[in-house]
């Protein structure tokens, strides 16, 4: 299903995150970042919740507006039951929806956004994500202290939290157009394969928005899926050309990119909800400042895995969503 | 007549096979099996030889100092080689909690993998790292329900595998 927009602008976004990728490529382009991993709090899960407070306040302060002038927080994470977003929330005091398609999370929020402040339903949305390393971990894979050995292909969670803000008021980026996708299970079993599972509804997505909108690959100058990481991104290239007869091109993945993959211990890459907003957020934004990009289409990538299907053997489904960005 | 209506529902039965043949080889199956063989060419391979090496290596230097530590209780406690090879994995079992507690046992594991897993020092490591993790959600339901997480299996296969053993021994040794 696509959705085309006239009147939707993204106005402001900002980033808050963890040590690694402070140490990566974009480090200068967050607005903050810890070197550790708690952030003054107790628990991970704690901490996590502290990265969506934070840059919802980060936001709010950018755009000068208080919490009682948004009418709507959307908020999406990796963890049970919604954890941090729900607690993030809860301080917060904004009316809340809390919603979850793993990694996918973010541009499901920025769908539902769009689509309510395009046909009026309220005049300004904020939308956050958040992951955190080690809380994943400790929820989906072993304690962190273990730290069991894993294949090379396997990615790392990226450690941050994001916030956008989303109006009808003429600045920033304009949301041109949405794609919300299918869920795709292509019988991949492998929990550390992630990019494996996830290429093909990538695929499927930026196939059916191309449809939809009539467009070619090339009309965008940059497509950006979320979490592939390097082997996955290889996988989404052959298997374009492959079921669709498609070149990618001006194609990249923020996984790849908001690592330096050869100095830090990242397998391949990152991954979690949080990882395409911190690279759209602080590179791709900063581009389109500069008038470098003009069009962009974020696909953002979710594993709808669950440990306890994956013990039962059952093969992993994934879903992927698209929205595309255009420079006013 | 009956001849021609049993021929009939055979045709049918016949039909049906085929068709669920034509789906399981042309549907949803074929466009998976080509999709995997795309997973299969990017998925790198582990370097075994090189693991297996490294964990060779590091496993025997670990056995090294366990025997190094048997004649160190024995010499210096004049004890009998058991009672020090009790003594030696005591020890062996304090300094890999010690280690993981201080936060780089992790990255030894992470580089020697089953050389260090495999030992004593791994059990006490899987133990520990799971008390560490859990203990902030209680004595009783964080650390008590879920310190033997990891290492729960390696007990309860390690009792079922004892008895199973030693049920063979009786049959085939004797008492």
């Amino acid at each position: 299903m696509t959705n085309k927009y006239d009147n939707v602008f993204l106005n402001d976004v900002s980033t808050v995150t963890g040590p690694y990728e402070a140490h990566g490529p974009f480090s200068k382009l967050f607005d903050k970042s810890y070197d550790e991993f708690y952030f003054n709090e107790k628990t991970f899960e704690q901490a996590e919740s502290k990265l969506i407070d934070e840059s919802v306040d980060i936001l709010l302060n950018k755009i000068k507006k208080t919490r009682f002038q948004i009418d709507l927080h959307i908020s999406g994470d990796l963890m049970n039951q919604l954890t941090s977003s729900n607690y993030a929330a809860s301080r917060l005091g904004i009316p809340y929806l809390g919603i979850y398609s793993a990694c996918a999370s973010s541009v499901e929020g920025l769908i539902i956004g769009a689509n309510m402040v395009e046909n009026k339903v309220c005049d300004n949305v904020i939308c956050s994500v958040s992951s955190h390393n080690n809380a994943a971990e400790k929820q989906f894979r072993y304690p962190v202290e273990y730290g069991g050995p894993k294949p090379c292909y396997t990615t790392f969670t990226v450690t941050g939290g994001t916030c956008a803000y989303l109006t009808r008021e003429k600045k920033g980026v304009r949301v041109d157009s949405s794609t919300i996708g299918t869920v795709v299970d292509m019988g991949v079993k492998d929990v550390f394969n992630m990019g494996a599972v996830m290429a093909p509804a990538a695929g499927d997505t930026i196939y059916k928005h191309l449809m939809n909108t009539k467009r070619e690959v090339g009309y965008y100058d940059l497509i950006l899926t979320g979490d592939l990481g390097i082997y996955g991104k290889k996988m989404l290239v052959e298997y374009m050309k492959t079921e669709y007869n498609i070149d990618l091109k001006n194609y990249d993945d923020a996984a790849s990119m908001i690592y330096d993959i050869d100095s830090q211990p990242v397998y391949a890459g990152g991954s979690g909800p949080a990882c395409l907003p911190l690279v759209a957020y602080s590179y791709v934004m900063e581009k389109m400042r500069k008038g470098e990009f003009t069009r962009v289409l974020l696909v953002a990538t979710g594993a709808l895995m669950s440990p306890t299907m994956v013990n039962q053997k059952l093969s992993i489904p994934s879903i992927a969503h698209a929205i595309s960005l255009e420079v006013i | 007549m009956c001849n021609y209506l049993i021929g009939n529902v055979f045709n049918d039965i016949k039909m049906y096979i085929f068709l669920i043949f034509i789906q399981n080889k042309n549907g949803d199956n074929m466009e998976k099996r080509k999709y995997q063989s795309i997973v299969k060419k990017y998925t790198p391979k582990e370097n075994r030889l090189y693991n297996a090496l490294v964990a060779f290596v590091v496993g025997g230097f670990m056995g090294i100092i366990g025997q190094g530590l048997i004649d160190l209780y024995s010499y210096f406690l004049n004890i009998p080689t058991k009672e020090a090879s009790v003594f030696m994995i005591v020890t062996l079992i304090f300094v890999g909690c010690f280690l993981t507690c201080l936060g780089f046992f992790d990255r030894w594991v992470h580089f020697a993998k089953c050389g260090l897993i495999i030992p004593i020092t791994g059990f006490a490591h899987a133990m520990q790292s799971a008390a560490l993790e859990f203990r902030k959600e209680g004595m009783i339901m964080g650390l008590g329900a879920n310190m033997f997480k990891l290492a729960g299996s390696v007990i309860i296969f390690g009792v079922v595998g004892a008895y199973v053993f030693g049920l063979l021994r009786l049959l085939i040794m004797g008492a």
